[in-house]
């Protein structure tokens, strides 16, 4: 608290509200993304009956163990201007793709798509087939089916699975650093912004803005778990 | 899905007549294997009104409802009602679920948890304008009584509410066909019998047929109209539920209905005091005492008696806590391994089972006038629902 108190009078110095707001916009982007994207892959992992689902298990779960620079790295060279995706960008846009926000999204919808997909997954997994099964005796599509009983039985999943994916994204360092570099207003997220405090021997605002992580974290997830305990249970 | 034939039927009226003659008929004839050990291989059909499902769990009785569902496809074979083909692997007809109007209640009834009685019930007529689906989801939560519930989700209903949720969502699509998987298994004999009379009277009005599954032999009996028995995803028996449960002897049948014998009687008087009524065998001036149960004075039901539970005597015993001493004449006696299976005609045909020894140190033989002592809780009695 007195920590916090510092940080407000103080202001600016401690804390850069930028890159606070720039975080903030690039972990709700993602995990807006990853609904729409996620929803469909968790989909398809959880009712596809090919025989190789587990490789696309394997690739969507990989951010989990794999070092965020090493995933950072290759979507750097994925997003430079010698891979066919950079240089498509380049023409269209007329600039590359490394070192913008933009990289800086699909390099994050990357990393934290398995805290998204996973709880979807597994929840979908959790609904009985048999009301699945019912639904479609009823004369409801496949698609409506899931829109009207899939979804609205999943939706713990949904939630846990977007404040994962944004509170992940609000706390990447690795890939960020690789893919999107240092730039204030552009690339430079919190955690940036903390490692470069460190850096400058800025302990007070490194300690600052570390708390404020640590604290939205813990709301976002404290959040979840109680949102999972007591609502939407239909027994 | 649209194919050629199915627009034909449609507008042929020599095909369309001859699909009308057999009024609302169901006929299956598929072939569906599943695992390395199992094959369901059935020629069946089911016309308006109950048809029992009956057999061991494993016999193939959901399968055949998923198939006519259109939830598991067939390996081969056809399923039509006179207005549609669900399915023929000749042709390559297999329509989706959703277009086979297909009235379903699962076994475990599959109710949305997250929606009230209201939206489950409408949720198959959604496409309805908003005034049709709610006239449409009324009459039918009037019909099964659940009206008073329509704002309650399933989890705060009981277990007879539930059931008539489910029927009344199956049933409000139209269907063409009722498919009932053990759907009152858990629930005692009143509630069942409240809600079969409601689903009775439905059918009343609609006529379509109702496969309903069992595995219970007392719903057998109460129930049906038909029985086709299933093992091993094989028919082995078909007819009305008297000439299976009695029919040549297949010995699973037997094995399943438990009961050699089974007749139709009336209540001629109840003992409240002493726990016993007075029953008349149909057709007979057989009078027997049997456990007190909940019937009226007059009203029919089934009594069912283990051919291994009745006793023969010569001469006419006493002294016995047996209270029902019934006078025959053996009509058949035949060894069938190491039973001794004897008829004895006493106004109705009763088989009685017995050891090698006890045939001959009575001396039994054909012809013979013996006594039948049959003690009363050896009386099963079977409610006409």
């Amino acid at each position: 608290m007195l920590v916090l108190g510092t940080a407000m009078r103080e202001g600016k110095t401690l804390m850069d509200w930028q890159a606070f707001w720039l975080t903030v916009r690039l972990a709700t982007l993602v995990a807006a993304v990853l609904v729409v994207l996620g929803l469909p892959i968790a989909y398809w992992i959880t009712y596809s009956s090919r025989r190789w689902k587990f490789l696309v298990e394997a690739l969507v779960s990989l951010p989990i163990v794999l070092p965020p620079t090493v995933l950072g790295f290759y979507v750097l060279v994925m997003l430079g201007p010698r891979s066919p995706l950079g240089r498509s960008w380049q023409a269209i846009t007329g600039h590359t793709l490394a070192f913008t926000f933009e990289g800086l999204v699909i390099g994050s919808i990357l990393y934290s798509l398995p805290f998204a997909v996973q709880p979807f997954a597994a929840s979908f997994a959790a609904v009985d087939p048999r009301l699945m099964a019912a639904s479609q005796t009823l004369g409801v599509s496949k698609f409506k089916t899931f829109f009207r009983i899939v979804l609205p039985l999943s939706i713990s999943g949904l939630v846990t699975g977007v404040a994962l994916s944004f509170a992940h994204t609000m706390g990447e360092f690795g890939v960020v650093l690789m893919v999107g570099g240092n730039i204030p207003g552009v690339t430079r997220t919190v955690s940036i912004d903390i490692y470069d405090k460190v850096q400058a021997f800025n302990y007070s605002g490194a300690n600052v803005t570390a708390l404020v992580l640590l604290m939205i974290s813990f709301a976002v997830l404290s959040t979840v778990y109680a949102l999972n305990r007591r609502v939407w249970v239909w027994k | 899905m649209n194919s050629p034939l199915m627009e034909s039927a449609l507008t042929d009226p020599a095909l369309l007549r001859s699909s009308l003659l057999q009024s609302g008929c169901v006929s299956v004839q598929i072939r569906k294997q599943s695992g390395t050990n199992f094959e369901l291989d059935v020629s069946v059909s089911f016309p308006p009104g109950i048809t029992i499902l009956f057999g061991p769990s494993g016999a193939g009785k959901t399968t055949l409802l998923d198939c006519i569902a259109g939830l598991v496809q067939p390996d081969a074979g056809r399923i039509a009602t006179p207005e549609k083909i669900f399915f023929d692997s000749a042709l390559g007809i297999d329509p989706p679920p959703q277009a086979r109007r297909v009235g379903y209640v699962f076994q475990d009834l599959a109710l949305f948890p997250h929606l009230s009685v209201e939206d489950n019930v409408k949720y198959g007529i959604s496409s309805l304008a908003a005034e049709n689906r709610k006239r449409r989801s009324n009459a039918i939560l009037e019909s099964f009584r659940i009206a008073h519930l329509r704002s309650r989700r399933p989890g705060e209903i009981s277990g007879g509410e539930r059931q008539r949720v489910a029927l009344a969502r199956a049933l409000v699509i139209d269907p063409q066909i009722l498919l009932l998987d053990e759907p009152l298994a858990a629930l005692d004999a009143a509630t069942k019998s409240r809600i079969v009379d409601d689903l009775r009277a439905w059918n009343q009005e609609h006529r379509i047929p109702v496969v309903y599954v069992t595995h219970s032999r007392e719903e057998v009996f109460a129930l049906g109209e038909q029985v086709i028995v299933l093992e091993d995803g094989r028919q082995i028996a078909q007819g009305t539920p008297h000439q299976v449960m009695s029919a040549p002897r297949s010995e699973t049948v037997a094995q399943l209905a438990g009961f050699e014998n089974i007749f139709d009687a009336t209540v001629t008087s109840a003992h409240e005091e002493r726990g016993t009524m007075t029953c008349k065998l149909a057709g007979t001036d057989v009078e027997l005492e049997t456990p007190l149960v909940r019937a009226d004075v007059d009203s029919a039901l089934r009594v069912g008696i283990r051919a291994g539970d009745i006793l023969l005597a010569s001469p006419k015993p006493s002294g016995l806590s047996a209270r029902n001493l019934i006078a025959g004449r053996i009509v058949a006696l035949v060894q069938r391994d190491v039973i001794v299976v004897a008829k004895v005609n006493c106004g109705v045909e009763m088989e009685v089972h017995l050891t090698l020894a006890a045939r001959d140190s009575l001396q039994l033989q054909i012809g013979r006038d013996v006594w039948l002592v049959i003690k009363t809780h050896s009386c099963h009695l079977m409610g006409i629902l």
